[in-house]
């Protein structure tokens, strides 16, 4: 192991993830199997006695809580590989979010002027392919600039998109697309498993999702891609004297990034069955971005709480009342007070990515020398 | 071929007055745009929370004329009236937006940088202070939307041909010019001026030779503060109504027209507002209104392609490789 000693100090304060890392890979690997199965459980939290009735209260209905968590983590990750990993700051992710829906409806809404009625599962290529190039057609021109105003040419892209979506005929804005077409399979009584009613097939299908994206990054994030992406992000200067083709890898993050969001667009169009312009906000992209910073930037387990708590507490806020107002209706107050108050007290986020919390040290040492 | 003469004829036909409402626009942005650009120019910081700034100053106004009792529909008698309300609101709003940016600079930004965060925990921690701005404001006015009372009912000046100028028009581009020309004889001329202009080009250095960092800090916050202040009144007065997400997508095109004109720059933000205030009328004129906010991202990603230090280049006293 060749990290600092900062990093080894950490191990000894986290006995968890010490008692982790020092476990020979087998039982690693039995270890996270353990946890992807409890993730299928999830549905069925409820039954659990003394913990069940604290997590779903009752504003909350389980299985679309459930669903809508499976898309947020799905997103977080896949920001994760550009915020996390490659450092660059993308404002306007649910730009590529809204790319692969709304692929996904156009393809297979009877309400689409292409009247194409694909089924489900041959628009998903589609729709992950044309996010995929999305991110390299923004990517390309635009990384070559620096880290700030990517970050607002990023946020003008997914305006750019919201604006298209919301106001020509082909897109259909607000009226959205509807009655778009499940996966297939069918229960041995020849009902559907995927269908408007039972989100819960939809979250398993969302966790199986999360856990090809997360060993999709895992390895990338180890590999000379990876390597590059960490030397990008502590210093693009040094990284480009190095060797490191920078706009390349950069372009990869994108890229990979694009495709993940776009993957989350393709799970969200299928449960509710419709999708219009309205989900686009940009409010959305900052949500998701919160998540990431708030579980720790650049740490998969991280991402993925990060994921699951912007998802889950404003569901837990409903029907909870402060100042004789929902809760609710606080919970974006809530979400900034907490980018600050974590950017301030724990930037390197709740699950900290090891590297990451080092590098931030050694800029407050920086300052104090 | 059809289709777009058609276009064309429409953008020539409103040609003369969509330069005028472009103008006017364009005065708006180019007071919001220095805030980014003062603040950009110091701190190499995207402001997000300047879009707040610039709401809670409408907010200031138009809650300090309800307290006298005005809303939209009442009518106020006499010039004298005008422009006491109009400059009772002014105070009220520079108050509340100078306050506002001062104290998010205070609480957000410098424990910040008393840590040396990177540039990425400045941003995101400005998007946060952002929305906890504008959801604070939503909470406390029930996200209604609030009106002011019309202190100058509009009617045109000069009228060439199909090109008009009304009198709201012309004060909002006065005053633009005017606060840009005290603004620039600030920093250009005066003590604490030279003081911003010296933490801009090197803030290690500025601080060796005895100039208060974090007081100029401050300073600038309160300055861009200023701007929005006066901004939001110009923005009452122009379009009437306030709400608390309204200033978003203002923030960001104020943004795009500090880079426009090459942020950092006092001069360029001016440029750079009048220029997209055209540029955005222009466009929508040509497309369609629907496109109106589509065309200013387009502008600024072309901008950034072609020219990314802006039209006049950044600068504010500084030349940073």
């Amino acid at each position: 192991m060749s990290e600092t000693t900062g990093a080894t100090k950490r191990e000894l304060r986290n006995p968890l993830r010490g008692w982790y890392a020092n476990l020979p890979r087998p039982a690693r690997w039995a270890v996270l199997a353990v946890v992807a199965a409890l993730a299928y459980l999830l549905p069925y939290v409820g039954q659990v006695p003394v913990v069940g009735p604290q997590i779903i209260t009752a504003g909350i209905d389980w299985p679309t809580a459930l669903f809508n968590m499976s898309y947020y983590v799905l997103l977080a990750l896949g920001l994760n590989v550009v915020v996390g990993f490659a450092g660059l700051l993308d404002l306007g992710y649910v730009g590529f979010f809204a790319v692969g829906a709304l692929t996904v409806a156009v393809l297979t809404s009877p309400d689409s002027q292409l009247g194409t009625k694909w089924s489900w599962l041959a628009a998903v290529p589609v729709a992950i392919a044309l996010s995929l190039i999305s991110g390299l057609v923004l990517g390309w021109p635009t990384l070559r600039l620096r880290g700030d105003y990517l970050a607002i040419v990023t946020l003008g892209f997914a305006e750019i998109i919201r604006v298209a979506a919301d106001s020509t005929e082909f897109l259909r804005g607000d009226r959205g697309f509807s009655k778009l077409p499940h996966p297939p399979g069918t229960y041995a009584d020849g009902k559907p498993i995927f269908a408007i009613m039972d989100a819960t097939p939809y979250f398993w299908l969302g966790v199986t999702l999360i856990i090809l994206v997360v060993i999709g990054a895992r390895n990338l994030e180890r590999s000379r891609v990876g390597r590059s992406w960490l030397a990008i992000r502590e210093d693009e200067e040094a990284a480009e004297v190095m060797g490191v083709r920078t706009i390349k890898f950069k372009l990869w993050a994108f890229a990979i990034g694009a495709s993940i969001g776009g993957f989350g667009g393709v799970l969200f169009a299928g449960q509710p069955g419709f999708v219009n312009s309205s989900s686009f906000q940009l409010l959305f992209s900052i949500l998701v971005l919160a998540g990431v910073v708030m579980g720790g930037s650049g740490n998969i387990p991280g991402a993925i709480l990060g994921g699951v708590l912007i998802s889950y507490i404003p569901d837990r806020l409903r029907n909870v009342e402060v100042f004789g107002k929902d809760a609710f209706e606080y919970r974006f107050l809530f979400f900034g007070l907490l980018i600050i108050l974590i950017m301030i007290f724990r930037p390197q986020g709740l699950i900290p990515s090891r590297r990451r919390a080092a590098e931030l040290k050694d800029r407050a040492k920086e300052v104090q020398a | 071929m059809h289709y777009l003469s058609e276009h064309f004829s429409s953008l020539f036909r409103d040609f003369g007055q969509l330069t005028t409402t472009g103008l006017a626009q364009g005065a708006i942005y180019a007071l919001f745009a220095l805030g980014y650009t003062l603040v950009y120019g110091v701190l190499r910081l995207i402001n997000f929370a300047h879009s707040e700034v610039f709401i809670v100053g409408t907010f200031g106004a138009v809650l300090t004329w309800s307290a006298f009792g005005l809303d939209q529909n009442s009518h106020i008698d006499g010039v004298g009236f005008v422009v006491l309300y109009l400059l009772v609101g002014l105070l009220a709003a520079v108050i509340a937006s100078g306050g506002t940016a001062v104290v998010v600079e205070l609480t957000a930004y410098r424990p910040l940088r008393r840590k040396n965060a990177p540039p990425l925990v400045f941003l995101i921690t400005a998007i946060g202070a952002s929305t906890v701005l504008s959801e604070l404001v939503g909470v406390l006015t029930d996200r209604s939307v609030r009106s002011s009372p019309i202190f100058v009912q509009p009617h045109d000046l000069i009228r060439i041909g199909n090109m008009s100028l009304t009198n709201v028009q012309l004060i909002l581009i006065v005053t633009a010019l005017v606060m840009m020309v005290a603004l620039d004889l600030f920093i250009n001329r005066t003590r604490l001026g030279r003081g911003v202009r010296a933490v801009a080009q090197n803030p290690d250095s500025a601080a060796l030779m005895g100039v208060n960092k974090n007081r100029v800090i401050s300073l600038i916050f309160l300055l861009g503060g200023l701007m929005a202040g006066v901004a939001a009144v110009m923005y009452m007065m122009k379009i009437g109504t306030t709400r608390y997400d309204a200033g978003f997508y203002l923030g960001i095109k104020a943004f795009t027209a500090a880079v426009l004109g090459g942020i950092g720059n006092l001069r360029g933000a001016l440029l750079g507002g009048l220029i997209l205030g055209l540029v955005e009328n222009y466009g929508s004129g040509f497309f369609g209104t629907q496109w109106h906010d589509a065309v200013a991202f387009v502008a600024l990603v072309l901008i950034l392609l072609f020219r990314p230090t802006g039209l006049l280049g950044e600068s504010l006293g500084r030349a940073r490789a």
